[in-house]
Formats: structure tokens, C-alpha cells, sequence
């Protein structure tokens, strides 16, 4: 199976007092036609990852780096002939329209698709003539791809590509990723929307604190959480609380979370682990104040594993 | 797929055409507002006629003043109200103010504004007149002649530096501000991430400056010279020439400029703490000769001055380049030490 991206031991240090550590010894391994997700909370390194395999920062350090059999630094114009990028937040020029953004980015490349087929593929046709000032956020970031796979790339890097999208413009953003996906080519995203991750990715990266904590499927992932189900629920105010031990007792409980006063059970069975918190319940006189089931999903996999919510501190960073 | 049909220098060149022409508010400070700055300051300070002399006559005697006065063509008399002279005075409404006495043998008392030349010159023109009228037969008759030399008014002084002018503010915009603008942005750190090579993109952003700047300076040049008849007394080609060397040195400074800075308000900060001196210091409105002695090795090493100085050798006085070698010297100077120094510095993200 060959590789579209390998690295190993990726060290990224920003200097400074104290030195930051961005990214604490990374391992990734990404297969060729797969769309592979780096999940993770903001500040996770995630961005600075991606950048250094873009090659747009240097690593501190890394026992291994080769993205689509080169490495950066000996074979810098074959890799970007071959890859695509949307950074995140990048403002093309406001002045120029959308054919001629691609046009432009076109011009760069030894070889790739024709402007005009790459707006199509993007949807942005009736657009062509309009100035990029005049595009919603959505057209922008669907132009961002097209630049990116103007150059025909063999291996596609989107950096969180739906921020701040409208739900509708995320469903077409992902639709074209598939889409380039299914032509057999690479893609490399990263992404703090969990569901984003669930729905288009083969595999998933979990990003934390610069290091990948857990690598798969979306579904390998929440399998590992030994149910694939959540019982959430809280109790009247005024009774007396259950213990985590009362409740790891509990048939098919596979774990016990508490958040506030949200209890999550993670739990292999609903039909059964339910009538037995009921009878719980019921014997102690106890009374639920709130109580939902669910299957569970990426964002149980990251609580888990970090006890934080993925998009914790969004706001302050 | 296609291949070999596109080249990034064309395109890069095209797109930042497109951006310039579809921004209005560019458009018009490249050309409107050059315009506007000569239109103005030949107007205000247009050569008028100094023959008129503006008279205020008070008191007993003006109605018999004003009979003797106005034998002389030069005088143009008013007789305010005694209440009123001495604002005009004041105001400049007049230059002169006669206060003539009770009996016509007392002698006129002369109300002057001392600071200020065509009172001065009011007043010696009356006395004159009047000394004349008295002496009449005898005084002699002193013939005149004016030199009719082009370039000596204030618009063939100013033309040059304007154009020097705009050459700095359109490397300093055009480069600088343009680059620091793609930075913010993130484009160049996106361009970066293309195959681009580097220095088509450094090379096309001049060459647009280099098209801007000969075209600008036509215009200006055309413009001088229809509405205010300013001409050039060295050729064309060497006026060119002199141009194309300030353009290009300018480009360096404005690339030198926007080697670094990260934002937008830095930029502008620069810009305005390198060109604010110089639009003072370079004699672009008026001599920079006019600066202490102490101070002109500095201000005749400044890359403005050095182009003004250029400019106005070619157009006012027809010298050839070989005169002019010393500020061209300099201007290169400051030019391709800007433009090595930018290179080597230049930051991508």
C-alpha cells in the first residue's frame, strides 16, 4: 500500500519565552486515495502540521518526512506541482474575478485542468465574471478549492475548509472533496467539526496538545469507546447523587462521565443498561430530571480520551 | 489538461493591471490628484501683473490726490469710508492707505503694512509718482527690458517637482503598499505554496510600477504643458531616462519598505515617516537651498532631492546627463542597495 504522506517524530518548537511547542513528536501516515482528517481542538498544532508538510514551515525536527515519495528541501517544485492547498483564511484579491483568480493560479502550474472546468467542478460557473469582493463566504471558500485543484494535484490539503460556513455550504464543500476524492486522489484535511470528520473521512487523526492520540476509522474510534451508545441524564435537583461505582455496575455500562450535572454512560446495549438504571432509579427513589439516548460520536471519543470538549477556548483563541 | 499555454509573468503582470484600473480611489490618486496639487498651486501662484497698485485715499485733500494719482495708469484707486480703511489695510484689501492732511501744503501721512513687499513697493510707487509731478520737467526716463525666459516662473518649478513627487509615491503605493496589502492577506504565503517562481512575481509587480510610472509621467508632463505651457528644454529620451531611474530607485526603497512589515497600519506609518521629510526637505515646493547651511549634505544625499534635482536639470535647464551624473549616481545608489537589501530580507508570509 503506498503512501501519500509519510512522517515520523515531527517536532515543531516556536522560540520566544518560554518556547512554544507547537507539535510534540507527530506520527502520520496517509494512503494514497484516502481522506484522511487531523481532528482536534483549536491550538491542537493541527494548522502548524499541515503547514510544515505543505512546506510553507520548517520543522524543528523529524526522523522521517515524504509527501508523495519526496521530500521537501531536495524536491521542493515536484511537490508543488503535485499538491493543493486552501489555507485557512486566506483573502484572494478582492479586484480580480473568480475565472481570473483561476487563470492566475492556473499559470503556475507545469500542468492542470483548464480554468474554466475547474470553476465547474467547484459549481461557481454563473460566477465566473463576478469580483471576488462580491462572493458569500461560501462561493470564496468553494474558489479557495478550485485554485487548489487547478494544478491537477495528486494530493489535496484543505485546512479547516467549512469554518464558518452555513450548514448548506458545508454539504457542497464536502461534496466536492468526495467528488475529487473518488477520482482515486489523496485528500488531507483538518477540521474541529467532528461530524465534518464522521461523514467525509476514511480515517481520522485525533490532535492533541501536538501529538496524534488516537488514530482510525470514525467507527474504529467510537467502537473503542466499548459502546457505541450514549445514555445521558441528570437527576431532580434535590436527590441524592449516584455514585460512578452504583452506576459501573450497571449491565452493559461501559464507562461513566460526568460533566456539571450530566452523567454520560457510555453503554454496549441501550435495551439493556436502560431498564436496569430505571430499576436503579426506582429502588432508590430517585428521579431523572433530564434523560436522552444516543449513538455516540467523535466528540465522546475526544472527551474521553482528553476529558475537554473539542471546541473548548474556541472563543478566546 | 493542458500544458505550456500559460505564463505566470503575463498573468501576474495582467492581474495586478486589472486590480489598479478597478480601484477607483488608485486611479485618482495617481492621476487626479497630481493634477489637482498643479492645477492649484499654478493657479495660486500664477505670476500677476505687479504693475497694479491698489491705493486707499482718506481725508481733506483725497478728491485732489486722487486727480494728481490718477494721471498715472498703475494706481487703482478706492476713497473708503474713514471707518473702513483701516481693516482693508489690514485685510490686504488695499496695499496702501494715503491720509492727506487739512490744507493741500500739509503733508499726506502714509499708513503702510511693513511685512508685507507690495506695501512697501505701494508706497514707493506714490512717492515716486508724486516726487515726479513735482520735478516734472528734467526727470529722466530710464528704458526698460524683461527677460523672457522659460522656466523661471513658479509652475516650471514646480512641474519637476511634482513628477519627482509621484515617483516616490508610486514606488512607495505601488510596491509597498501592495505588498504589505498581499501579506495581510495571506496571498503571497499562498502564492508561496505554488509552484510560482519567486522572482516572477518580484519581477512582474516592478515592471506594472516600471509601465505606471512612464505612463503617469507622460500624462503629467503632457498635462504641464498644455494648461500652464511648462516645456522641457532637454529631449524627451533624456527626461525619459531620468524617470525610468527615479521610478525604478523608488520601486527598491518601496520594496525595501514592505520587506518586513506585517501589517497595514506599519506600513502606512513607514511610508508617511520616509516620505514626509523629503516632501519638505527635496525642494519639491519650494528651493531646498532654502535649509541651513548645516543641513544640505543630508538633504542633497536624499533620494527625492536627488531626483528633483535631476529633473529640473533636464527640463529647466537642458543639462545633459554627464552634468547630472552626480544625483543619478546617488539615486541608483539608493536604488540597488534598497533592492539587495529587500531581496535578501523579503518575508513570504
Amino acid at each position: 500500500m503506498s503512501l501519500a504522506i509519510c512522517c515520523r517524530q515531527l517536532v515543531k518548537r516556536y522560540d520566544g519565552r518560554p518556547p512554544v511547542e507547537a507539535v510534540r513528536g507527530l506520527d502520520l501516515e496517509v494512503r494514497t486515495g484516502e481522506c484522511f482528517g487531523l481532528l482536534g481542538p483549536n491550538g491542537a498544532g493541527k494548522t502548524t502540521t499541515m503547514e510544515i508538510l505543505e512546506g510553507l514551515l520548517e520543522a524543528t525536527s523529524a526522523d522521517q518526512m515524504e509527501i508523495l515519495g519526496y521530500q521537501w528541501s531536495h524536491d521542493d517544485n515536484a511537490i508543488r506541482q503535485k499538491i493543493g492547498i486552501s489555507l485557512q483564511e486566506t483573502r484572494l484579491s478582492d479586484k480580480l474575478t473568480v475565472a481570473e483568480t483561476v487563470t492566475l493560479f492556473r499559470s503556475f502550474y507545469k500542468r492542470g485542468i483548464e480554468p474554466s472546468e475547474a470553476i465547474c467542478q467547484v459549481s461557481l460557473e454563473e460566477k465566473a465574471g463576478t469580483l471576488v469582493e462580491k462572493l458569500s463566504g461560501g462561493q470564496r471558500q468553494r474558489l479557495a478549492v478550485a485554485c487548489a485543484i487547478i494544478g491537477d494535484p495528486a494530493l489535496l490539503f484543505l485546512d479547516e475548509p467549512t469554518t464558518g460556513l452555513d450548514p448548506h455550504s458545508r454539504r457542497e464543500l464536502w461534496e466536492i472533496v468526495r467528488t475529487f476524492r473518488a477520482a482515486g486522489r489523496t485528500v488531507l484535511l483538518t477540521t474541529h467539526y467532528m461530524d465534518e470528520a464522521e461523514r467525509l473521512c476514511d480515517r481520522v487523526a485525533v490532535v492533541d496538545q501536538g501529538k496524534v492520540i488516537a488514530l482510525g476509522t470514525p467507527a474504529e474510534l467510537i467502537a473503542r469507546l466499548g459502546g457505541q451508545h450514549i445514555v445521558d441524564f441528570s437527576l431532580n435537583e434535590n436527590d441524592r447523587p449516584i455514585t460512578d461505582e452504583e452506576l459501573e455496575r450497571l449491565p452493559s455500562v461501559q464507562s461513566v462521565r460526568r460533566e456539571h450535572r450530566t452523567v454520560s454512560l457510555s453503554v454496549s446495549e441501550p435495551h439493556v443498561a436502560l431498564p436496569g438504571l430505571m430499576n436503579a432509579m426506582q429502588a432508590t427513589g430517585r428521579g431523572f430530571a433530564t434523560l436522552t439516548t444516543r449513538h455516540a460520536t467523535l466528540e465522546d471519543v475526544f472527551v474521553t480520551l482528553t476529558g475537554r470538549h473539542l471546541r473548548d477556548g474556541e472563543e478566546t483563541s | 489538461m493542458s500544458e505550456g499555454r500559460y505564463f505566470p509573468l503575463w498573468h501576474l503582470a495582467l492581474c495586478r493591471l486589472r486590480m489598479f484600473y478597478r480601484q477607483p480611489e488608485a486611479v485618482f490618486w495617481t492621476y487626479g490628484f497630481p493634477l489637482v496639487m498643479i492645477t492649484a498651486l499654478g493657479l495660486a501662484f500664477r505670476e500677476e501683473s505687479k504693475e497694479t497698485v491698489l491705493v486707499d485715499l482718506v481725508g481733506p485733500q483725497a478728491g485732489a490726490l486722487e486727480g494728481e494719482l490718477s494721471q498715472h495708469s498703475q494706481f487703482k484707486i478706492n476713497r473708503p469710508a474713514a471707518a473702513e480703511w483701516k481693516k482693508r489695510l489690514q485685510t490686504g484689501k488695499t496695499n496702501l492707505v494715503v491720509e492727506t492732511g487739512q490744507s493741500p501744503t500739509e503733508p499726506h501721512r502714509f499708513w503702510v503694512e511693513p511685512h508685507r513687499a507690495e506695501s512697501l513697493f505701494a508706497r514707493q510707487a506714490v512717492e515716486n509718482a508724486l516726487l515726479r509731478d513735482t520735478v516734472a520737467q528734467g526727470a529722466p526716463e530710464y528704458p526698460e527690458s524683461h527677460l523672457e525666459e522659460v522656466g523661471s516662473r513658479y509652475i516650471d518649478f514646480l512641474v519637476p517637482g511634482m513628477i519627482g513627487m509621484n515617483l516616490m509615491g508610486g514606488g512607495m503605493w505601488g510596491i509597498g503598499f501592495v505588498l504589505v496589502d498581499m501579506r495581510v492577506r495571506k496571498l503571497l504565503k499562498r502564492f508561496l505554496a505554488t509552484p510560482m517562481r519567486r522572482s516572477d512575481f518580484l519581477v512582474s509587480v516592478m515592471l506594472v510600477r516600471l509601465f505606471f510610472a512612464v505612463f503617469d509621467m507622460l500624462f503629467l508632463v503632457v498635462f504641464a504643458y498644455l494648461a500652464f505651457g511648462v516645456e522641457c528644454r532637454g529631449s524627451g529620451l533624456k527626461l525619459t531616462l531620468v524617470m525610468a531611474i527615479g521610478g525604478v530607485s523608488f520601486a527598491g526603497i518601496g520594496l525595501l519598505v514592505a520587506c518586513r512589515a506585517q501589517t497595514i497600519e506599519m506600513i502606512s506609518g513607514l511610508m508617511n515617516l520616509i516620505m514626509m521629510p523629503m516632501w519638505i526637505a527635496s525642494g519639491v515646493f519650494f528651493s531646498s537651498e532654502r535649509f541651513p547651511e548645516a543641513m544640505q549634505p543630508i538633504i542633497q544625499a536624499l533620494p527625492l532631492t536627488c531626483l528633483v534635482n535631476a529633473l529640473r536639470g533636464v527640463m529647466l535647464d537642458g543639462d545633459s546627463l554627464q552634468a547630472l551624473w552626480r544625483p543619478l549616481a546617488i539615486l541608483l545608489a539608493w536604488g540597488s542597495v534598497s533592492f539587495t537589501i529587500a531581496l535578501r530580507a523579503f518575508r513570504w508570509r
